[in-house]
């Protein structure tokens, strides 16, 4: 592993030509997370072997074609028809082999550790064990705790420094999951679930992906992680369990908003942070701290205006989502009530 | 028993046309429209990414789009154009009269171009496929138009043309060699010809199975994917990838063989290391069996099976690196050349190289859990498929125009071309390795600001344009050349091999009297040894050739209309439509049973008819 | 000679399907062919075998399959594959009427084959529910032995215009490629039906 560091410098060097190595809360290239760390350094370890690889094939390459070319006068020379030379044959193909193995060796061992989620498997699970199954619906992500009977939504609330366990499925079609920062991606199958472990250093919000094309509004598919320090994600937590919705609305608007809720909206979007329904019944995303949100219908900022928008005219803001013509129409005042309320549905000040 | 071969409009001569090397004008045309539709198709997509949040293709216009281009690439461009050559060189280069069997030559291109007509129409009828060329399961059990059966019953035809295609070749390159052209002696196009070939006999039926298993569940109600029901769509990502993987050597490999004849010629060596690309070629065509799930690391297969397939699919890298490094070694020491052809060649070489090691970066399974639908794999692919494919493509229609056409392309607009394709293509491709590194997913219709994909996203769509251009040039070019271009005349890059040593233009028996092949590289060597021409292995003698038929064209289009009937059995125009599909069945039956119990002996050219006048007479 | 003329057995080559070239590709191109069908059924079987325990609460195989209709079945097809090895056999003496009957035979014995398969798909879906939509095993099922069965019938499509083009004009180097094709295909469809007997049937009934 030491040599690679080596080489990391000329390879981060030619990155940071090409623009830097993206942003730190979406970038493979700044890894903020144990899986991802693994995922980079067999980036860089391949990377590097084949800068190896290419940089012997231009050498050869460039004197080839320079010294090779036809020179005026020359057009008839005939060169030595030479059938191969066995010696050359064997290195070009013992060097290669060398060279894979070199790389199958990590590439198998971090396969293995990827894979590793049996913390996650035991019968009795240990009781700092972070589980939590995900579940990918057209065009959401939710995400229901399973130690801690929490149910959110859009946002993935993980504590810092330790492995979070997800066990990761599709509810209507096929999506997949992907927080590059933090680890490579999985696909949610309709047909098994599939686990993998997450894990982030620090605190911050990074950005997720849906990777398994699924429809209009795939590239809309998007969602953060956000990694609390181990105290406050306990205290997320705790919140999130009395959260039930009610209390938030103490002015009028809001509370009209509510009334708004009650009647178009509960049938399918909870605003309880315990939502107790069946998950096959849990339709659509929980609202439980939707004023805490960075972003409204995954995609856009968490700003009244996108709020509005997204309440009054779904489809032009996602197509093909599972919103529209749910529910009836809206006037402007309804809206502006209904977006008071959403906003204060908060766990955290 | 014979007819006269009379005097026919153009038209109809193609349209009836058994003969490989009109064959091969014929997958040349189709390919290069289709070509063209994808690449529109691609400006498109290039025009939409341009810059964050744009709205010219949004949500399903933009997937629609994004569907055409990679399954009009990968199945009615490069498909195509690869049988172009091996119809227009391959009986040459073996010294064969014709292929095995030119009636079903002739159907495998019908099949094909109906299929992808077919294909097209969906653009007119409703929207065309949204699935993806992937077309996963659920996604498209899911998709509400009738694109995605267009794509199902589109390219189930043309498969099938290319499966018969397949096996026309195989037995060509097994049954008709010339007298002394031993395995071992056939030319590497030839050999790359007879690998794919065999590689499309065995990965297109998994194709066909799984095309129908979709046709069952989106036509007429089965469960094979629908997991409420106990279906399972991981069956069709196998499948599909049982398919999808060889057809990567299926496109590639032609390419390799078209590129060892440029190195050859326009280095006036012998290739290098024959024997061993041989065995190379062989060995990536089985390899390219073993690979499929590397597709599917991030299904959940466990950490075994990633494993395995991780490593196995690194293993490719070696015969592949042994091909590039007797390339370089066929130039060392030779007197090169730099045709517009051989541009293509060398460019070919660090442009694949780049496509080949992120091959193998994505072969690490737990890297690629990064990669894997990324735009590094985009990259990855378009550097495999443009940097080797269509270059060797390009690299083909400049090399072999002359024996098509008798007319050699401009060299100073290929020029051109070549070097605008060239720098665009790096241009759009190589920025996207690090867009995929910095997290911007494949197949997304939009990015959003402040990610950090901004200017990537815009190099990579100025690329486009000079890509654009390129084929613009192309087109000019060809048309140029049809209009103004000189006889090209026998053998005009002093090449090696048997296909130059036809008559320009070929006559329709391709040779006289079959040659005598005296070793690898035969033409070589008798212009070594001061003759013009091939020593002939047999007396003149009369010739006999295939009728022409329009057989062909009635079976595919049964086909294409029968399609129409089952797509449309729905809403209570059941029965309409099930008699339409029966009228197309019918036809297409109706030309099967007529092409068997009519007897076709074919006719005879005598041998005194054979000198100068090539018109067919009665034997 | 040409290939149209009526063999004699003076003119009688010792393999009269590969005399000509024509034959000779015909020989090979089918037998890659069939390697190709192979490799579609493998699909299919793969399919089959995925799906085989999906039954979405309907029959299971173990109450779903009999075996005495299935290996009558089976003793049909596999009685045809040698009548039509029979009149293989024929061919290369040149007998033809004895070729043409032979191959009569093979065509009633794969009739009555698929007239039992009609039964038997007839008695599953009235008496058991089960049905191609019912669920994946059903699918998988009717697909595999149903593109089976698909291939016999244009076997005896086959098998039978070859039979009538023929009846007045005797064997030609011309007509001796196809029959030995047809019955090449006839072989196949023989040893794909070894197969599903086997994966299908016999490993249904034992669960």
């Amino acid at each position: 592993m030491k040599k690679q560091w080596r080489l990391v410098s000329l390879v981060s060097l030619l990155s940071l030509l090409l623009g830097g190595c993206g942003k730190e809360f979406q970038s493979t290239l700044i890894p903020q997370g144990e899986a991802a760390k693994m995922q980079y350094d067999l980036l860089i370890l391949s990377s590097v072997i084949m800068v190896f690889v290419v940089a012997v094939v231009s050498v050869i390459f460039f004197y080839v074609i320079v010294r090779f070319r036809q020179k005026k006068g020359q057009e008839h020379v005939i060169p030595k028809q030479v059938e191969g030379s066995h010696k050359l044959e064997i290195i070009w193909t013992v060097i290669p082999i060398l060279l894979l193995l070199i790389l199958a060796v990590p590439t198998v061992t971090y396969t293995f550790k990827l894979a590793d989620v049996s913390a996650a498997e035991k019968a009795k699970l240990d009781k700092d064990t972070v589980v939590i199954d995900v579940t990918a619906r057209l065009y959401w992500w939710e995400f229901a705790y399973k130690t801690d009977k929490v149910v959110t939504s859009q946002e993935l609330v993980i504590p810092t420094g330790k492995k979070v366990y997800l066990n990761l499925k599709g509810a209507d079609i096929k999506h997949a999951f992907w927080v590059p920062s933090l680890a490579g991606k999985i696909d949610t199958n309709t047909e098994n679930t599939n686990k993998m472990w997450i894990q982030a250093d620090k605190a911050g919000t990074y950005n997720g992906f849906c990777t398994e094309f699924c429809g209009p509004s795939h590239a809309l598919m998007q969602f953060k992680v956000k990694a609390l320090e181990e105290s406050e994600y306990k205290a997320w937590i705790a919140a999130m369990e009395k959260q039930d919705g009610k209390e938030t609305a103490d002015t009028a608007q809001a509370q009209q908003g509510e009334e708004i809720f009650q009647q178009s909206c509960v049938g399918c979007h909870a605003v309880a942070g315990n939502d107790s329904r069946p998950a096959a019944a849990r339709i659509a995303p929980s609202l439980a701290n939707f004023g805490d949100r960075d972003l409204v219908a995954g995609i856009a900022d968490q700003t009244d205006e996108n709020i509005k928008n997204w309440l009054k005219d779904p489809e032009s803001m996602k197509p093909g989502n599972k919103m529209t013509g749910k529910y009836g129409n809206l006037t402007d005042q309804e809206i502006d009530a209904l977006t008071v309320y959403l906003k204060s549905l908060k766990v955290t000040q | 028993m014979s007819s006269v071969a009379k005097k026919k409009s153009v038209l109809w001569d193609y349209l009836t046309t058994v003969d490989h090397k009109k064959i091969a004008i014929l997958y040349l045309v189709a390919g290069g429209l289709f070509f063209v539709a994808g690449g529109i198709e691609a400006l498109f997509i290039r025009f939409q990414l341009a810059v964050p949040n744009n709205d010219f293709l949004v949500g399903d216009a933009y997937n629609q789009v994004l569907t055409m281009h990679g399954t009009t690439m990968i199945f009615l461009a490069a498909m195509p154009l690869i049988f172009a050559f091996l119809n227009a060189v391959v009986p040459l280069q073996i010294g064969a009269r014709d292929v095995a069997f030119p009636y079903i030559n002739a159907l495998g291109f019908w099949l094909f171009f109906f299929g992808g007509v077919f294909l097209n129409c969906s653009w007119f009828l409703g929207g065309a496929p949204d699935a993806g060329w992937t077309s996963y399961a659920s996604l498209t059990l899911a998709s509400q138009t009738h694109g995605v059966d267009f794509y199902i019953l589109g390219l189930q035809i043309s498969g099938i043309g290319t499966l018969i295609g397949g096996i026309n070749f195989l037995v060509t390159i097994i049954n008709m060699r010339a007298p002394g052209m031993t395995y071992m002696r056939m030319p590497m196009f030839t050999w790359t010809a007879f690998v794919v070939s065999a590689l499309i006999l065995f990965a297109f039926p998994p194709l066909t199975v799984g095309l129908a298993l979709l046709m069952l569940d989106r036509l007429f109600g089965t469960a094979f994917f629908d997991p409420a029901l106990g279906g399972n769509t991981i069956i069709w990502e196998h499948l599909f990838w049982i398919f999808g993987h060889p057809e990567v050597y299926i496109l590639v490999l032609p390419a390799f063989g078209i590129f060892s004849e440029v190195f050859a010629t326009f280095s006036k060596k012998r290739l290098f290391g024959y024997s061993s690309m041989v065995f190379a070629t062989v060995l990536i065509g089985f390899l390219g069996f073993m690979v499929w799930a590397h597709h599917m690391f991030t299904v959940g297969m466990g950490p075994i099976a990633n494993a395995i397939f991780a490593v196995a699919t690194m293993a490719i890298a070696v015969p592949t690196g042994i091909k590039i490094f007797n390339w370089l070694f066929t130039m060392w020491g030779g007197n090169i050349r730099f045709t517009t052809a051989m541009l293509y060649a060398v460019a070919f070489i660090p442009s694949f190289v780049m496509g080949g090691v992120t091959g193998v970066q994505l072969a690490s399974a737990p890297a690629d859990y990064q990669f894997h639908d990324s735009y590094f794999v985009v990259a990855h692919f378009h550097y495999v498929i443009v940097g080797g494919v269509v270059f060797g493509l390009f690299a083909g229609a400049h090399y072999y125009w002359p024996l098509m056409f008798n007319r050699i392309l401009d060299e100073t607009l290929g020029k051109i071309t070549f070097w605008l394709f060239f720098i665009g293509f790096h241009l759009t491709f190589f920025i996207q390795h690090f867009l995929g590194l910095f997290g911007m997913p494949r197949r997304y219709f939009t990015y959003l600001p402040g990610q950090g994909l901004e200017t990537g996203n815009l190099i990579s769509s100025v690329g486009a344009a000079f890509m654009a251009l390129a084929t613009i040039v192309l087109l000019v070019n060809v048309v140029k050349t049809a209009v103004s271009g000189k006889a090209a005349g026998r053998d005009p890059w002093d090449a090696r091999t048997l296909e130059w040593a036809v008559e320009a233009p070929t006559p329709e028996y391709n040779f006289k009297q079959l040659p005598f092949v005296r070793g690898l590289d035969p033409l070589w060597i008798e212009k070594m040894e001061g003759r013009k021409e091939m020593t002939p292995a047999e007396p003149v003698g009369d010739i006999h050739m295939p009728n022409s038929s329009f057989l062909p064209f009635t079976t595919s289009l049964g086909l294409f209309i029968a399609a129409f009937g089952a797509m449309y059995m729905e809403g209570g125009k059941e029965t309409e439509w099930l008699i339409v599909a029966f009228i197309g069945l019918a036809i297409t039956f109706g030309s099967m049973l007529l092409r068997s119990v009519i007897d076709d002996h074919g006719y005879h050219i005598h041998k005194e008819d054979l000198d100068g006048d090539d018109k067919g007479v009665t034997a | 000679m040409q290939a149209e003329e009526r063999l004699t057995l003076e003119t009688l080559p010792a393999d009269p399907e590969k005399a000509t070239l024509e034959g000779k590709n015909k020989f090979l191109g089918f037998w890659l062919f069939l390697g190709g069908e192979t490799v579609l059924f493998a699909s299919l079987f793969g399919t089959y075998l995925a799906l085989k325990n999906s039954t979405n609460g309907g029959p299971t195989t173990q109450e779903l399959f009999e075996l005495p209709i299935v290996f009558a079945a089976t003793m049909l097809l596999l009685t045809s594959s040698l009548t039509s090895v029979y009149a293989m056999y024929h061919m290369k003496n040149l007998k033809f009427k004895q070729m043409q009957l032979w191959l009569i035979v093979t065509v009633l014995l794969g009739a009555a084959f698929l007239g039992l398969e009609i039964y038997e798909f007839h008695h599953y879906v009235t008496h058991f529910k089960h049905t191609i939509k019912s669920s994946a095993f059903g699918s998988a099922f009717y697909t595999l032995v149903g593109t089976h069965g698909a291939h016999v019938a244009f076997g005896l499509l086959w098998i039978s215009a070859l039979i009538l083009r023929n009846a007045k004009r005797g064997l030609t180097l011309y007509n001796a490629p196809k029959y030995y094709v047809a019955s090449l295909y006839w072989h196949f469809i023989d040893v794909v039906w070894v197969f599903i007997f086997t994966v299908v049937y016999l490993m249904g009934m034992v669960g």
